[in-house]
């Protein structure tokens, strides 16, 4: 990173990384969520790409006429070109479970239908929802008071 | 409030603790003590032009396989979870769409195909193109909904790419050699039949990924039961 | 060189930014096809022409085509207001 196009590449990937995990950290629709982990994943395999990059080289590709003399790395290639269409793959499984939390609890609001979930996890154990701080949840019986009070 | 702090806290140390990491990475000279190895082997062990392609198929043809079996599992998943479609179907799209997809869908087949055949001499190969061909046969459904989307073609040609994918692997395993190493003659460097048997490698996975990323599109594109 | 490189790398870190703080999802939607193919373009700078088509074709185009569809199946894809106007998702 001793030059200025290696930082300014470096601080690139770099801010699409904590973009990106900061997308999925901070937001509360589940749509941008799926938005946010698109772009960690790109600033991900940027950085691997960059990895591999080296002064005055060519792209991996053999002339018949002629052998260059320095090619780029071509592992760190092949690991993104797998990376990217694995990414797009966990996107597209990651939009159809969006769709069906929306098809379920009628929301897009991570808050939302985190208590939308609850109440019904509730619902079917049988717990009455809760109305106030000081009433206890449920049908279960106060206990008794111990001893004979605070005599 | 105090989750945004923390939040902004944690990112501003996961930027600094990446920055640490990079500045130690010589950037511009990488100890590329594999690439060098791979770059002098290829013409003479694998024989084609592209020396990711030769990377992807040949040297790591194992880690190929695994995607081709995420990909499966997620178009599969995704197909599970998203239910059964709905009886009716969206009006036809307007006359741009419609003219638009019928001048288009030759020229993305006939890319698609291109960008497949010549994965070995040039960038391209069977993702790209596969993409493309997925792409292609998912644009007329999208200006005209009516017309019957023909799953089961998909499914026949998804499943027969994978199973070609896979005997051409156990073929090198028949002769003695390791799972998945190229066969067929080397050729000549540069030609379009050149690499042994990792265009038709290529070839598998396009029309793989084609059919499946086509079949996952028309799943996406239909409509819910309740009307959203 | 370099100054290429500066002006591809503001404009995908101002669409990466974008993506979050947009209302409307549809542009947040374009807003992540421009970084893919930002990310694309610097791919090509670094001498990566395979992987520059992959992140191209996959990640502009793919990927932005299934987001545009998942949107279209949950009745979000608005032009005309935020998703504020009225909904209850945020």
């Amino acid at each position: 990173m001793t030059t200025t196009i290696g930082l300014i590449f470096f601080l690139a990937a770099i801010g699409l990384c904590v973009i990106g995990i900061g997308g999925i950290v901070l937001s509360r629709n589940l749509f941008r969520m799926v938005l946010a982990l698109a772009i960690a994943e790109a600033g991900a395999n940027l950085l691997l790409v960059l990895a591999g990059y080296r002064w005055d080289a060519v792209a991996p590709i053999l002339d018949p006429d002629q052998m260059p003399a320095s090619m780029v790395d071509p592992v760190p290639q092949a690991m993104v070109l797998t990376a990217i269409v694995i990414g797009v793959g966990v996107q597209a499984l990651a939009l159809t479970l969006v769709i069906r939390v929306r098809q379920r609890y009628g929301t897009l609001d991570m808050h939302l239908a985190r208590q939308r979930m609850a109440a019904e996890i509730d619902a079917s154990a049988g717990i009455a929802p809760d109305r106030s701080q000081e009433q206890p949840r449920g049908e279960r019986p106060l206990p008794a008071p111990a001893g004979g009070g605070h005599d | 409030m105090m989750r945004n702090v923390t939040t902004l806290l944690f990112l501003g140390g996961l930027g600094f603790m990446l920055l640490v990491i990079t500045g130690t990475l010589d950037f511009g000279a990488p100890p590329m003590r594999i690439g060098t190895q791979i770059q002098q082997a290829t013409p003479g062990d694998v024989g084609t032009a592209n020396i990711v392609t030769a990377v992807v198929l040949g040297y790591r043809g194992l880690d190929t396989l695994g995607e081709l079996s995420i990909l499966f599992a997620a178009a599969t998943a995704g197909g599970l979870v998203l239910g059964s479609a709905a009886a009716r179907a969206r009006p036809d799209g307007g006359f741009i769409l419609r003219a638009g997809a019928d001048l288009m869908f030759p020229l993305l087949l006939v890319a698609g195909l291109y960008i497949v055949m010549h994965g070995h001499l040039t960038p391209g190969g069977g993702f790209q193109g596969g993409v493309i061909l997925a792409a292609a046969f998912f644009l007329p459904l999208l200006a005209r909904p009516r017309t019957a989307p023909g799953h089961r073609w998909l499914m026949w040609i998804e499943g027969l790419s994978g199973a070609t994918f896979i005997v051409i692997g156990l073929l090198a395993l028949y002769r003695g050699e390791a799972f998945l190493t190229p066969l067929l003659d080397r050729g000549t460097l540069g030609e379009l039949v050149s690499g042994g048997t990792l265009p038709l490698l290529y070839l598998a996975v396009g029309l793989k990924v084609g059919a499946e990323l086509a079949g996952l599109l028309m799943r996406l594109a239909q409509d819910d039961e309740v009307a959203s | 060189m370099i100054w290429l490189a500066l002006i591809v790398v503001t404009l995908t870190l101002g669409a990466a930014l974008a993506v979050l703080l947009l209302d409307n999802l549809l542009a947040a939607t374009a807003a992540a096809s421009v970084v893919s193919l930002g990310v694309a373009v610097m791919f090509v700078l670094l001498h990566a022409p395979d992987v520059a088509m992959t992140e191209a074709v996959v990640g502009a185009g793919l990927s932005g085509l299934i987001l545009a569809l998942a949107l279209r199946r949950l009745g979000l894809a608005r032009l005309d207001v935020g998703t504020t106007g009225g909904r209850d998702d945020a």
